[in-house]
C-alpha cells in the first residue's frame, strides 16, 4: 500500500473509547429485568406476556413517531424506548385493559420524553410518568391485582397486594413469599429476589451507579426499622418493606435511571436517602399503600437543583 | 478497584507490541528537520545560515527569554533551508533542515566528564539549560525552569508512572539504563536542594521496577553522596503520570487550582528527563536523541527506537517494516492525550513519547448521540470537574457557565470522552471553550 497517498482521520483527543454506549446500557439493564420479567409471566400467564409486548411495542412506535414529528433523527434503536415500555409493564396490574396500556405507553414516551426534548433531557422517569398517569386517570383499574397462578377470571380471585393488606387490614405477609414473588401485585415487582439478581449484574456492569439503591434501601430500612420498634403493632418490619410493593424495582431499576437522577456522587446519596425517606412517609402515613412510585418522581422533580447544590469540591481548594 | 487518586479510567494497556523489545538505534538519517519551537514557551530563532556547516551537538537556534530552550543539530553535515514545515504540535512551524555528511561528528565541545562532584547546583542547572532539555514525558515544558523553584521544595518525584496506553520508551529506558536515569536523579536532587526522592513505577511495569531497585542498591551515590530514595510501585490507572495526579498518589497533597507542585513542595521530573540530564552532565551531550515508541496495529513491526531529534516519522515507519492494515489514525504521543497527524512527513520532537498507527478497529470514531446524564464523566474526572457540563454549555455557547465550572482546571487528559457512552467528544468541546475564553480575555 502507497502510504503517501493515505489519508488520515484528524480529530481531537482522546483516540480509544470505553466499549460500553447509550444502546448497550439500555438493553443491558433490560436483560438484567429479564428474570423478573419472565417470573411475571410465570406467575400472571399470557395476559402479562401481552402487556409486556403491547408496551414495549407502543413506546417504541411512539418515540419513532414523535421523532419524526419533531424531524429528529429517529432512534428507536438506542433501546431506551423498549426499556420504558418493559419497565412500564413491569410496574402494572397483569389484567389492565390493554388499551390503558397503549394509551400509558403513548403518554409516557410523548409527555414523559418528548416534549422534553427526546432522550437525555426529560425530568421524569417516563415509565413512572406512565404509571402515575393510569393511577390518575383509572384508579380502580390499577388496583385489581390476583394472586401468581390464578387464571384471568378477575373477579372471582382478586386479591389486594400485601401493602394493601398492611395498610388497609394490619396483616401482613410472609417473607419468604415477598422474597420470592409468590404475592398478589404488578406484574415485575412482586420477586425481590429475581430483581435483586438483575440489579446486581446492571451494578457490576455500572450501568447504574450503586450509591443510588444504596441510599434508598438503606434509608428505607433505617427508618422503617425505627417506626417498627417504637411500635410494631401499626408499623411492618424492615423486611416487610424491603420486598414488598415495588421498592426492589424503584430502587433498582427506576431510581438509577441516569438521565433522571443527580450526576455527582454526593447527589446520587441525597437522591436515594430522600426517595427511601419518603416511600416509608407515604407507606406510613399517606393515603396510598405505596408509596415508591411518587417518591422518585418527587425526587426526579428536585434533582435540577440537588445538581446545583451537591457540587463536587474543587481539586486542591 | 484499588486506586490513589480519584477518578481517572483503566484502558486496555496495549503495551505489549513493545515492552518486551530492547531500544533499538535508529539508522542515521540522511537529513534531519529540526523545529525552532519544541518546548513550551518562546520559540528559538535560527542561529545558523543556509549553507554552513553543522556538527552534532552545535546549537542552531536559540530565544533570550527565561521560559524557552536551544535547539541543537542533530547530525553533522550542512543546513540545507530554513523554513516552514509540518510540525507535530503546532501545524507547522519555523524549522532548521540539515543534510547529512554521513560523518556523524561532535562539535568540539563533547568531552566525557568522569565526576560532577564539583559542580554547583548553578552549574548544572546551566548545562540543563545549554543542552536544551525539556520535560520528554510530552508537555516539553523547559527542564531548567522546573529545577528553580521559586520556593523550598521537600520531595523530588521522579516520574516512570508512564500511564497513556502503548507507550514503553520509559518503561524501556528504566530497565536498560538504570545506572543512568540514577545518575540524573542525582544531579537534579542537588539542582533542586532536595534529599528526598520518590521513584513513582506503575504496577504493569515490575520488570522496571526490578531493574531500578537492583541500580538502587548498587548505586554509589554519585555527584552527592547516598541520598534518600525509594521507589513505589503504583497500581496501573490513568491519568497517574499528570503531575497533580502523581503527587497525590505519592504524598496525598492536592496541589491547589492554577498553582505548579512547588506550592506543596514538590518538583515531578520524568524518567527520561533525568536520563538526558544525566548525558548532560557526564557526557556533554545536548539532547539530540531520545526514544520513541512505534507502535500500533498497523506498524509491521513496533519498536521502540533510539532516534535522533528530527528524524522523519516516514524513514522511522520504514525502519519498522512499514504499514500494515489500514491506518485510520496516527497519533503522536499517547492514545488518551496524543495529536492525530496529517502526514507522516513530521519530524522527531524532543517531547514525542511515541508515534501510533491505528486502524478503525482500535481508534474508531463514533457518532455523538444526546448526554444520558450518566455521570461516568464525573467519576472519572480526576479534577473533580463535571465534564457533562462543558459540552452542554459549550454547544449553547454559554461562555460564563464554562467559566464558572472551572473549565481552566482541566488538564484535557480525556478519562471523560473515554467513558462517555454517548460518545461525545467533551475534550474537543472542552478545547473549544477554552480557546473562546481565551479570546475573549484577550480582548480580540
Amino acid at each position: 500500500m502507497n502510504d503517501t497517498d493515505k489519508q488520515f482521520t484528524i480529530s481531537a483527543s482522546p483516540h480509544i473509547f470505553d466499549r460500553t454506549s447509550t444502546p448497550r446500557m439500555m438493553y443491558g439493564v433490560a436483560l438484567a429485568l429479564l428474570p423478573a420479567a419472565i417470573a411475571g409471566a410465570v406467575f400472571f400467564g399470557f395476559r402479562a406476556v401481552i402487556l409486556m409486548a403491547v408496551c414495549m411495542l407502543s413506546c417504541a412506535l411512539s418515540e419513532a413517531l414523535f421523532q419524526k414529528a419533531r424531524k429528529n433523527k429517529v432512534s428507536v434503536s438506542d433501546g431506551s424506548a423498549l426499556l420504558t415500555g418493559l419497565l412500564l409493564a413491569m410496574v402494572i396490574p397483569p389484567d389492565l385493559p390493554v388499551w390503558m396500556a397503549v394509551l400509558a405507553s403513548v403518554f409516557a414516551i410523548g409527555i414523559g420524553k418528548g416534549i422534553f426534548g427526546g432522550l437525555g433531557s426529560n425530568i421524569f422517569n417516563p415509565a413512572l410518568l406512565g404509571r402515575a398517569f393510569l393511577s390518575a386517570a383509572f384508579p380502580a383499574d390499577m388496583t385489581v391485582y390476583r394472586m401468581p397462578f390464578t387464571g384471568c377470571d378477575i373477579d372471582a380471585v382478586t386479591s389486594a397486594t400485601p401493602l394493601g393488606l398492611m395498610k388497609f387490614g394490619g396483616t401482613t405477609t410472609g417473607i419468604w413469599d415477598l422474597f420470592t414473588g409468590n404475592v398478589a401485585g404488578s406484574i415485575g415487582e412482586t420477586s425481590a429476589l429475581l430483581l435483586l439478581i438483575g440489579g446486581i449484574f446492571i451494578l457490576v456492569m455500572r450501568y447504574a451507579d450503586w450509591r443510588i439503591p444504596a441510599g434508598f434501601v438503606g434509608t428505607a430500612c433505617f427508618f422503617g426499622g425505627l417506626l417498627h420498634l417504637v411500635s410494631p403493632e401499626r408499623y411492618p418490619g424492615v423486611l416487610f418493606h424491603l420486598f414488598s410493593g415495588g421498592l426492589m424495582i424503584g430502587a433498582l431499576f427506576m431510581a438509577t435511571d441516569p438521565v433522571t437522577s443527580p450526576v455527582t456522587r454526593l447527589g446520587r446519596w441525597v437522591f436515594g436517602i430522600g426517595c427511601g425517606l419518603l416511600v416509608i412517609v407515604i407507606r406510613s402515613w399517606g393515603g396510598q399503600p405505596e408509596g415508591v412510585m411518587y417518591s422518585i418522581l418527587i425526587m426526579n422533580g428536585l434533582t435540577p437543583v440537588i445538581n446545583l447544590i451537591a457540587k463536587p469540591k474543587r481539586y486542591g481548594t | 478497584m484499588f486506586k490513589l487518586f480519584p477518578g481517572g479510567v483503566h484502558p486496555k494497556e496495549n503495551k505489549g507490541y513493545t515492552e518486551n523489545k530492547a531500544i533499538k538505534q535508529a539508522r542515521l538519517p540522511l537529513k534531519v528537520t529540526i523545529p525552532m519551537i519544541q518546548h513550551t514557551g518562546a520559540p528559538c530563532e535560527p542561529i545558523v545560515k543556509v549553507g554552513e556547516p553543522v556538527k552534532k551537538g552545535q546549537a542552531i537556534g536559540r530565544a533570550e527569554k527565561f521560559i524557552t530552550s536551544p535547539v541543537h543539530a542533530s547530525i553533522s553535515g550542512a543546513v540545507k533551508e530554513i523554513d516552514v514545515t509540518p510540525h507535530p504540535t503546532a501545524g507547522k512551524a519555523l524549522s532548521v533542515v540539515i543534510e547529512s555528511d554521513g560523518k556523524d561528528e561532535w562539535s568540539e565541545h563533547a568531552k566525557v566528564r568522569d565526576s560532577a562532584k564539583a559542580l554547583s547546583k548553578d552549574e548544572i542547572i546551566d548545562i540543563v539549560q545549554a543542552s536544551g532539555i525539556v520535560g520528554m514525558g510530552g508537555a516539553a515544558f523547559p527542564t531548567h525552569v522546573k529545577l528553580k523553584p521559586p520556593k523550598k521544595v521537600d520531595t523530588l518525584i521522579l516520574n516512570g508512572a508512564e500511564c497513556e496506553p502503548y507507550l514503553t520508551c520509559d518503561n524501556r529506558l528504566m530497565i536498560e539504563k538504570p545506572q543512568d536515569i540514577l545518575k540524573g536523579l542525582h544531579l537534579i536532587m542537588k539542582a533542586v536542594e532536595v534529599n528526598k526522592a520518590i521513584i513513582a513505577i506503575e504496577s504493569n511495569k515490575p520488570e522496571a521496577a526490578k531493574a531500578m531497585e537492583n541500580a538502587l542498591d548498587t548505586f554509589d551515590g554519585g555527584a552527592s553522596g547516598k541520598k534518600n530514595i525509594s521507589i513505589k510501585v503504583l497500581p496501573a490507572r490513568y491519568p497517574q503520570g499528570s503531575e497533580k495526579q502523581i503527587i497525590y498518589a505519592l504524598l496525598k497533597r492536592k496541589v491547589p487550582p492554577k498553582a505548579l507542585p512547588f506550592e506543596v513542595g514538590c518538583v515531578v521530573q520524568n524518567v527520561g528527563t533525568a536520563l538526558a540530564v544525566s548525558e548532560a552532565v557526564y557526557h556533554r551531550r545536548p539532547l539530540i536523541e531520545r526514544c520513541i515508541t512505534l507502535s500500533g496495529d498497523c506498524v509491521q513491526e513496533p519498536q521502540n527506537l533510539s532516534v535522533r531529534i528530527g528524524t522523519s516519522v516516514r524513514d522511522l515507519l520504514d525502519e519498522c517494516g512499514g504499514l500494515k492494515g489500514d491506518p485510520v489514525k496516527v497519533i503522536f504521543g499517547g492514545p488518551m492525550m496524543g495529536i492525530a497527524q496529517y502526514t507522516l512527513d513530521i519530524p522527531v520532537i524532543k517531547g514525542m513519547s511515541g508515534i501510533l498507527f491505528l486502524s478503525d478497529r482500535e481508534a474508531r470514531i463514533f457518532d455523538e448521540s444526546p448526554c444520558i446524564r450518566c455521570g461516568k464523566c464525573v467519576n472519572a474526572c480526576p479534577m473533580s470537574l463535571l465534564p457533562l457540563m462543558y459540552a452542554k454549555f459549550v454547544k449553547k455557547d454559554k461562555w460564563d457557565k464554562i467559566e464558572k465550572y472551572n473549565i481552566d482546571d482541566c488538564m484535557e487528559c480525556g478519562a471523560c470522552s473515554y467513558v462517555c457512552p454517548s460518545k461525545i467528544p467533551i475534550i474537543q468541546y472542552i478545547k473549544v471553550g477554552k480557546s473562546e475564553l481565551f479570546r475573549q480575555k484577550k480582548g480580540l
